[in-house]
C-alpha cells in the first residue's frame, strides 16, 4: 500500500512538475479588426521546471508579450498558458511567479529594504516568504538597505527589484530585459550573479535579452522568436556546462553558438 | 565599497566648509539688493520731496508699524485665521474630489465642467454675492479664500493620481494588489510633488482671497485695514498693511515648503 501510494505520488509529481510553464497553440492579438496587430501566432513551448531559458528575437517579435501573457499582464487571443498545470491568473493570485521589469520600478520614497517588502503589504501573500534581510544581502545590497532608490546606481537598483521579486519564494521569476539598461560591467556582474542566485534558489527562470552573448551565457535552453507576426524560430540546448563564468564566453564553443544564432536573427 | 562611501564622506566634509559660505553669500545677496532697493526708495522720497501722502518712505512706514503695531497684529492674526481656513477647506474639498474623480470616470465627466466653470468667475464677483449670503462674518472670507484655492489644487492632484508609472501599475497587478492598496501604497505618494505644487499657489492666493473679501464686506482684518488706511490718506498705515499681507502669505508658503520637504524626502522623479 505504502509503495503504491510513493509510485503514485512520484508518477502524479512529474506529471505536475515536469514542466513550470506550458504554452499551447497561443495567439495574441492586439485592436480589433481592420487595425488588429498579431503580436504571436501559434506559439508552442514547454519551459521545464527548474530550468533558465533565454528568450531571444528581434525587436517586434513579441518575446515581451510572450512573457506578459504567462504573468497575465496580456490576454490569450486563443490557445491556452498553463503554469503549473494553472491559468496564468491563478497563478498569478497564487504568488506562483514574481516579474522583473526593464525598468527596476522602486517606489522612490521607499529604502531599498522596504521596496523588498512591498509583495509582502499587498494582495495575498501567502505564508511562505523569504528574509528582506537575506534577500539584500544574496543580492550583494548588505548594508544599503536604508538607502532610497534615488540613491542607488542603476544595477543596485535593479538588485533591489531581483529581491523583491524573490521575497514571496516565487517558483518562477519572468524577466523582462531586467539589466538591458545597465553598462556593460554592472551587466556581467547581475549575469554572473543570476547564474548564483538559479543555483541557490532552484527557481524556473524565464529571461528576455536582445543580447545574444547574454542570452546564451545564462541559457540552459535558447528560445529563439521571429517577428512579423511573432512565432517560435528555434528552441535549442546551450551545451555549456555550469557552473559558468565570464570567460566562457571567449571559448570556441560558445563563440559557435553565438554564431549560429546570429546567422538564424538575421534570417527573421 | 566600504572605501568609497569613506571617500565620498570624506569629501562631503570639505564641501561642507566652502558651502557654508556659498550658502551664506546666496542669503546675503538678495538681502543687500532689498537693503539697496529700500535705501534708493527713501533717497528718492527725500530728493523730490515726495509728500508722505502721496508716497511716505520706508522711514515712515517703519514708524506706521511701530505706532499701529497692536492694529496690525491683531487684524494680522484675524486674516491668517480667515486665510489658513480656507486653505484647509479649500484644498482638503479638492484633494477628496480628485480621489473620487480619479475612482470614478463619471463622477469627473459630471463635476469637471462644473469646477471649470467656478473657476472662470471672477473671484472679486463672487465675493459680494458670498457676502449678501452669509453677511459680515468669517464665513464669507473662508469660502473665498477656500473657493481660490480649489481648482489648482483639484486640477493638480488629479493629474498627481493619474501620473503612476505604468510598469509600477503592471508591477501592482502581478502582486494581485487591489485599487484600494494601489491607491494608498503607490497613487498617493506618487502625487505628493504635484499636490505641494498646488499648494504653493494656494498658500499665496488664500490670502489674496481673504483680503479681497473683506474689502467687499468687513470692519477687521488686513483687508479692511487696507481700504480704511486709504479712506484716510493714511498712506504709512496703508503701506505696513500690505506688507503685512505680503508677510503672511510668505509665511503661509514657508509653512507649505517645511511640510514638503518634510513629506517628500525622495528626489522627484522629474514632475512634468
Amino acid at each position: 500500500m505504502a509503495t503504491m501510494h510513493a509510485v503514485k505520488d512520484a508518477v502524479s509529481a512529474e506529471a505536475e512538475t515536469a514542466f513550470a510553464v506550458r504554452v499551447d497553440g497561443l495567439d495574441v492579438t492586439f485592436g480589433e479588426g481592420e487595425t488588429a496587430v498579431t503580436a504571436l501566432r501559434d506559439v508552442n513551448v514547454d519551459i521545464p521546471e527548474g530550468a533558465l531559458v533565454t528568450m531571444l528575437g528581434p525587436s517586434g517579435c513579441g518575446k515581451s508579450t510572450l512573457l506578459r501573457a504567462i504573468a497575465d499582464l496580456v490576454p490569450a487571443s486563443r490557445g491556452e498558458i498553463k503554469v503549473h498545470e494553472r491559468t496564468p491568473e491563478e497563478a498569478r493570485k497564487a504568488r506562483d511567479f514574481a516579474f522583473v521589469f526593464q525598468d527596476a520600478t522602486l517606489l522612490p520614497w521607499r529604502s531599498a529594504i522596504d521596496n523588498v517588502r512591498l509583495p509582502l503589504e499587498v494582495g495575498n501573500p501567502g505564508p511562505a516568504h523569504a528574509d528582506p534581510m537575506e534577500l539584500l544581502e544574496l543580492v550583494g545590497l548588505k548594508g544599503r538597505e536604508k538607502a532610497l532608490p534615488g540613491e542607488l546606481s542603476g544595477g543596485m537598483r535593479q538588485r533591489v527589484a531581483i529581491a523583491r521579486a524573490l521575497v514571496t519564494r516565487p517558483r518562477i521569476l519572468l524577466m523582462d530585459e531586467p539589466f538591458g539598461a545597465l553598462d556593460e560591467i554592472a551587466r556581467d556582474n547581475l549575469n554572473e550573479e543570476l547564474l548564483r542566485i538559479w543555483t541557490e534558489t532552484g527557481t524556473t527562470i524565464l529571461f528576455v535579452t536582445h543580447s545574444i552573448p547574454e542570452a546564451v551565457f545564462l541559457g540552459q535552453k535558447v528560445l529563439l522568436l521571429a517577428a512579423h507576426p511573432g512565432r517560435v524560430k528555434e528552441y535549442m540546448t546551450v551545451d555549456l556546462p555550469y557552473p559558468r563564468q565570464l570567460p566562457v564566453r571567449d571559448t570556441v564553443e560558445f563563440i559557435k553558438i553565438t554564431a549560429h544564432l546570429r546567422k538564424m536573427l538575421e534570417e527573421c | 565599497m566600504a572605501d568609497i562611501a569613506q571617500s565620498q564622506a570624506s569629501a562631503n566634509e570639505r564641501k561642507s566648509g566652502s558651502a557654508w559660505l556659498a550658502k551664506s553669500g546666496d542669503r546675503l545677496l538678495p538681502l543687500l539688493a532689498a537693503v539697496g532697493m529700500l535705501v534708493l526708495w527713501q533717497l528718492i522720497i527725500w530728493i523730490f520731496s515726495i509728500r508722505p501722502f502721496i508716497m511716505p518712505g520706508p522711514i515712515a512706514v517703519l514708524g506706521a508699524f511701530i505706532e499701529d503695531g497692536p492694529k496690525l497684529w491683531l487684524n494680522f492674526w484675524l486674516t491668517f485665521l480667515e486665510a489658513a481656513l480656507g486653505f484647509i477647506f479649500g484644498n482638503l474639498i479638492a484633494i477628496l474630489m480628485a480621489v473620487a474623480f480619479v475612482h470614478n470616470r463619471t463622477s469627473e465627466r459630471a463635476f469637471f465642467p462644473i469646477a471649470v466653470f467656478i473657476n472662470t468667475i471672477p473671484i472679486i464677483a463672487v465675493a459680494p454675492i458670498l457676502v449678501l449670503i452669509f453677511g459680515n462674518g468669517y464665513s464669507p472670507k473662508i469660502i473665498i479664500a477656500a473657493l481660490i484655492c480649489f481648482f489648482p489644487t483639484l486640477v493638480n492632484m488629479v493629474r498627481g493620481l493619474k501620473a503612476v508609472n505604468p510598469a509600477t501599475l503592471d508591477l501592482m497587478r502581478v502582486l494581485s494588489a487591489s485599487d484600494a492598496e494601489i491607491f494608498w501604497k503607490v497613487r498617493l505618494q506618487s502625487s505628493l510633488p504635484f499636490l505641494f505644487a498646488a499648494l504653493k499657489i494656494a498658500a499665496t492666493t488664500c490670502v489674496v482671497g481673504a483680503i479681497v473679501a473683506e474689502w467687499i464686506g468687513s470692519n477687521y482684518g488686513l483687508g479692511a485695514l487696507i481700504l480704511l488706511a486709504s479712506y484716510n490718506y493714511h498712506a504709512p498705515l496703508l503701506y505696513a498693511s500690505v506688507f503685512s499681507a505680503s508677510l503672511l502669505a510668505v509665511f503661509l508658503f514657508a509653512m507649505v515648503s517645511f511640510a514638503e520637504r518634510r513629506m517628500i524626502k525622495w528626489k522627484t522623479p522629474a514632475v512634468h
